[in-house]
């Protein structure tokens, strides 16, 4: 009997501590990360210092690294693609919650919760064959005559219609973080208690106001949470961005030239790179880009404490 | 009396108006959502099915020109998933365990929790350049032990986080009535909490599987790709994704074909894993 006992104690321990480390592992490897990319980045960071992050040249032939250019194609891909993503995302979501009717409800959600699972060099290759032709044979041409001609954003928009190029890779990225987003939306949107808005409805509001005076407050956290989320996909994402915008490495003004994000840049030219301070530099863009989706979560997460904190007791 | 009348009619043809408006607009924004993605997948199983028969499943991949198949890729890409799994998901539900069941009180425990959420929102690529950092600089090659720990680095925050969600979801008298018994907390969590979730455990390991199956950025600089069936884990292992992004990119057009044939592949397989676990969590319930 005392024997079982201590035996029992034993094994409590072990098992405790066995989960402890396996925890504590989690903790390891993200400084393993920050610790092996600084030392990765470092010769390259000597040598180049902070005019790395500015400079805009990227030429293996004479090794000057600057990571402007992917900086610029990561950020702005990832605007364009929050710009499509997150209206579209919202608007399936008020759709399967507050307009579809019930029979249609269950196969929409299903199937856009199915098209988020999508692996996203499906994305890009869809884009590669199918999208980037399209796009460049009928939509680039009227782009760059309308939208090109205009004052102040017209050279954003001029340029010879190829079809890959920074807008279209950010347009895939959109179309790819719908399902994602419009999945969470419709998460957060169907926990609003259905009393609170049946009492929105019982005093005549409107479905429109229904849900921007009850579901949107109701669920701000989870929004802001779900848009940092599709952020930090947009700016990580890789397979889906590589085949499409060209990996060129010249700043362009042109959205409709080609360009690079820093995952595309790694995914194109870390295996074929020669020499310590041209893996290196590729090591400092990845390290950009760990830091950039580690500010965006860092914030998302800073902004929900500050929105629940101000919001006082929910019951 | 009159007037008043007036401004509420006026002001309840506004907010009638801007009901309409919007609700068009979520109507539209569905139609234009669902008109790519069912675009996508029309091109996708069109392109797949044409190029898809048995001498995809049967030969390895072929020189450019020759006819061949997808064989050694599709068995590397299991090998080198199932590994993924078998490395994270141990570590990931013991973690998740300690946030759920031992960490109530712990000062690390939001620590971990953050660190994990930090893991998860990675990007994938860059978890593919630290196994190269770690493993491929260090023994001198690529191999397939390297891309299944970068899957497994993929692997570890989805199951974490799921297991610790499941185990929180047991209800506390559950494991009161097991602690009143006697039983010592390892038991308690083993043979109680374990089993109660077994459902939702299941379901964060199976979806991770999903999860990896088709990553593509962190296998380009950890197992790289062989054309040819490898013997062991130690060498470069052709994979899927790999090949896919090989063959999608190159100029010849029946590597492109086999390309297609191999993306309808791993959608199919990740589409059938995501239903499995949706029957499986309403029949698990």
């Amino acid at each position: 009997m005392i024997r079982s006992g201590t035996k029992g104690r034993i094994l409590d321990i072990i098992f405790a501590n066995g989960t402890r480390i396996c925890a504590l592992l989690v903790f390891l490897i993200i400084v393993a990360i920050m610790v092996s990319l600084l030392a990765g980045a470092w010769p390259a960071l000597k040598k180049f210092g902070p005019s790395f992050i500015i400079s805009s040249q990227w030429n293996p032939v004479t090794e000057q690294f600057g990571a402007l250019v992917a900086i610029y194609g990561t950020v702005v891909t990832s605007i364009i693609a929050m710009l499509i993503g997150v209206p579209v995302s919202f608007g399936i979501a008020i759709f399967i919650t507050e307009l579809c009717p019930v029979w249609l409800k269950q196969p929409i959600a299903t199937a856009i919760e199915l098209l988020a699972a999508i692996p996203s060099i499906i994305y890009g290759m869809w884009g590669l064959f199918v999208f980037a032709p399209f796009f460049g044979d009928h939509i680039e041409p009227w782009i760059s005559d309308t939208l090109g001609r205009l004052p102040v954003i017209g050279p954003l928009f001029s340029g010879p219609p190829l079809g890959i190029g920074v807008l279209t890779a950010g347009i895939i990225l959109g179309i790819m973080v719908i399902p994602f987003m419009a999945s969470v939306f419709r998460d957060l949107f169907e926990v609003v208690p259905s009393v609170l808005k049946e009492s929105a409805y019982g005093i005549g509001a409107t479905t429109w106001e229904v849900i921007k005076k009850i579901v949107l407050p109701y669920t701000k956290v989870g929004v802001v949470g779900a848009i940092m989320l599709g952020l930090g996909r947009a700016l990580g994402e890789t397979m889906a961005v590589t085949f499409v915008i060209g990996n060129a490495d010249r700043l362009e003004t042109s959205l409709l030239m080609p360009g690079n994000t820093i995952s595309s840049s790694l995914a194109n030219q870390f295996t074929e790179a020669v020499g310590e301070i041209y893996t290196s530099s590729l090591i400092a863009l990845g390290l950009i880009l760990f830091l950039l989706t580690f500010m965006v979560l860092a914030l998302a997460k800073y902004l929900l404490i500050r929105l629940t904190l101000k919001e006082g007791v929910r019951t | 009396m009159n007037g008043l009348r007036n401004i509420n009619v006026s002001l309840y043809r506004k907010r009638r108006i801007v009901n309409f408006l919007i609700l068009t607009c979520s109507i539209l924004t569905t139609l234009f959502g669902l008109f790519w993605l069912v675009w996508l997948l029309a091109t996708l199983f069109f392109h797949g099915f044409k190029y898809l028969d048995l001498s995809v499943f049967t030969q390895p991949t072929p020189p450019p020109g020759e006819s061949g198949g997808l064989a050694n890729a599709i068995a590397g890409s299991v090998l080198i998933t199932l590994m993924g799994v078998l490395l994270g998901a141990p570590v990931g539900v013991l973690a998740g365990t300690f946030l759920s069941e031992y960490a109530i009180r712990s000062r690390i425990a939001p620590v971990i929790r953050f660190v994990n959420d930090v893991l998860l929102s990675a990007p994938s690529i860059i978890l593919g350049v630290f196994v190269y950092e770690i493993v491929v600089v260090p023994t001198g090659h690529f191999s397939g032990w390297a891309g299944s720990l970068a899957l497994a680095l993929i692997a570890l925050p989805i199951i974490v986080r799921t297991t610790e969600d499941m185990l929180k979801l047991v209800p506390n008298t559950v494991r009161e009535a097991a602690c009143a018994l006697g039983a010592p907390r390892w038991k308690v969590t083993v043979s109680i909490v374990y089993r109660a979730a077994r459902a939702g455990i299941l379901t964060g390991v199976l979806l991770a599987i999903a999860r990896i199956s088709g990553e593509t950025a962190p296998l380009l600089f950890t197992a790289l790709n062989n054309q040819f069936w490898s013997s062991s884990l130690n060498e470069p292992v052709a994979n899927l994704p790999v090949v896919i992004f090989q063959f999608a990119m190159s100029p010849y057009e029946d590597w492109q074909n086999l390309a297609w044939a191999g993306a309808l592949l791993i959608t199919i397989s990740v589409l059938m894993l995501n239903i499995i676990v949706r029957t499986f969590l309403r029949t698990g319930k």
